[in-house]
């Protein structure tokens, strides 16, 4: 670890004030360089930390960069994982406000809701099968504590993996009757066809990656429990989304999850006060 | 009949349809047809051909189907244009699931995933749906599409790709034959792995939103070139997948959800 712990838990209560004034930070790759990825998981831990102070309590995991175009232009060669908290849950149909995001992009996924506990390591993606109870097609709404998303790894590791709110479908599936690696992966935006992809752009299969998650956090001793939701990684590209739209993502043999959105970001309202302000001079 | 209007000459005809037939034999790259004749509208490309065809059948190739092609929006979108396009199949094109194509026959070989229909009842234009279309299916099956340009430099227009018959080359059918009312076409995901590692993917929604559609719209085009599509006829649908090169030594598989998976590899 390069980071002391004073300086560790400086940089997580950084990340918590911006977080819950919607600002941004520069990145800390650019403050402190010497950090390294388990400084950043530190540092996620402490952010954490300040939420469940503030009375939220974690439901479950997300799996970022899992697809290989976003670990090539990360660099990396692993996935990494941040924490899902009671205040980031949104059920289908309703309206997700991006009055309270700063610059959220949507992806399209995969959710594991497990019925054991799945302690690692040596977990294989068979393991993961036989311990999931169902599966659900879901999108996350990533953001970012940071400046124009201008991330390097140990970025968007501090910064619980760049999580902002999550959907789950109402549409559910048993693992055991569906392929999750080949079955289609359809999004669209307000009705147009945005993109086609599969479950295996997510390392191989979403299978792997959960298996992935149940390996790390058994070396960190992070406890990883039935009844948790896992988000399993992204099958779509990073899609910017604004007041109005609606986004509808069909997994082949599961189903589908729509998502609309209302309001304005903290981002597209800073413009827009940028714009006044240029007006009235 | 044709409803085909071409603004060119019998000769012009001939002499475009000899210049692509040699290329196409002799895999030799040729300067887009559009470079001679700017004017060339899609009509004068299906007018060649209807040509090429013609003297394909003369010759003792068997007509087994046909193909759409830029069938995505992406597609549609790189080429400049807004709508698919078509060519047809031949016994000549086939090649069994797991054999090795010789790539010194063609120019620039490239691959992608598509779903294949085998039809059980005629279809005919112009008014045919994607709905009359599953009715005609005997069954739904996955396939390779090889294609290849015969243009120079891959510059080429759709006048041109449409005379070259659509840039067919070869296709591969294979896998699980399946029957289409079983299945949600749409949702139906295809990986694409050459030597190992998986180059591309894509669900059947890629394919005109639904690759019934894309069928549909090929009787349409097939109705204005004074065809109909007869029982029988193996039509693929369009690529899920971009297209990817293929050289010497490459071996590819199209796995895809429910319908199994097709392989072909490439020697000299």
């Amino acid at each position: 670890m390069a980071l002391s712990s004073e300086l560790i838990e400086q940089l997580g209560d950084q990340l918590y004030e911006a977080f819950a004034s919607m600002t941004t930070l520069v990145p800390f790759t650019e403050q402190h360089p010497e950090i390294e990825i388990e400084d950043a998981y530190r540092i996620q831990e402490r952010f954490i930390q300040r939420r469940l102070d503030a009375g939220e309590k974690i439901v479950g995991k997300k799996i970022g960069v899992t697809s290989k175009p976003v670990q090539d232009f990360l660099g990396v060669f692993q996935p990494d994982f941040g924490q899902l908290t009671s205040n980031m849950i949104y059920a289908e149909g309703d309206t997700i406000s991006l009055d309270e995001l700063i610059q959220p992009k949507a992806e399209a996924e995969v959710a594991f809701i497990l019925k054991e506990d799945l302690i690692g390591p040596g977990i294989t993606a068979m393991d993961v099968i036989r311990a999931t109870d169902y599966v659900v097609p879901c999108f996350e709404i990533v953001d970012s504590r940071i400046d124009d998303w201008k991330i390097k790894i140990q970025d968007t590791i501090a910064d619980n993996a760049s999580c902002g709110v999550y959907v789950l479908g109402e549409a559910t599936g048993d693992p055991k009757k569906i392929d999750l690696t080949l079955a289609g992966m359809v999004l669209e935006k307000n009705g147009e066809l945005l993109s086609t992809s599969t479950g295996a752009a997510v390392q191989g299969s979403p299978a792997n990656a959960v298996a992935w998650l149940a390996n790390t956090l058994g070396e960190l001793g992070i406890p990883f429990k039935a009844g948790e939701v896992i988000l399993s990684g992204s099958q779509s590209q990073l899609v910017p989304v604004t007041d109005g739209d609606t986004l509808t993502c069909t997994v082949g043999d599961l189903g589908s999850c729509s998502v609309t959105f209302a309001g304005k970001t903290a981002v597209e309202r800073a413009q827009q006060e940028a714009g006044i302000e240029e007006d009235a001079a | 009949m044709s409803k085909l209007e071409t603004t060119f000459t019998r000769d012009d005809i001939v002499r475009l349809c000899e210049r692509v037939e040699g290329a196409q034999k002799e895999a030799r790259p040729i300067y887009k047809l559009t470079e001679e004749y700017p004017e060339m509208t899609m009509d004068d490309g299906y007018v060649v051909q209807n040509e090429l065809r013609k003297r394909f059948i003369e010759q003792g190739h068997k007509l087994v189907g046909w193909k759409a092609g830029l069938t995505s929006k992406a597609k549609m979108k790189q080429m400049g244009v807004d709508v698919p396009s078509i060519g047809f199949l031949t016994d000549k094109m086939a090649v069994p699931e797991g054999a090795k194509v010789s790539v010194s026959e063609l120019v620039h070989p490239r691959v992608e995933c598509e779903i294949a229909f085998m039809t059980n009842q005629d279809l005919e234009g112009p008014n045919c749906t994607a709905k009359q279309v599953l009715a005609a299916t005997d069954y739904v099956l996955p396939a390779i599409e090889i294609i290849d340009s015969r243009f120079q430099k891959f510059s080429f227009d759709l006048q041109s790709v449409i005379a070259d018959n659509g840039s067919s080359a070869r296709f591969v059918g294979g896998g699980r034959p399946r029957y289409a009312d079983e299945l949600i076409l749409r949702t139906i995901g295809s990986v694409l792995e050459k030597n190992g590692e998986i180059v591309e993917m894509g669900a059947g929604a890629a394919v005109m939103d639904h690759p019934a559609e894309a069928v549909a719209m090929l009787v349409n085009i097939l109705h204005k070139l004074g065809e109909t599509l007869p029982a029988g006829s193996f039509v693929m649908s369009g690529g899920i997948t971009a297209a990817v090169a293929v050289e010497p030594g490459d071996s590819v598989i199209a796995r895809f959800q429910h319908l199994g998976s097709v392989s072909v590899s490439f020697v000299e």
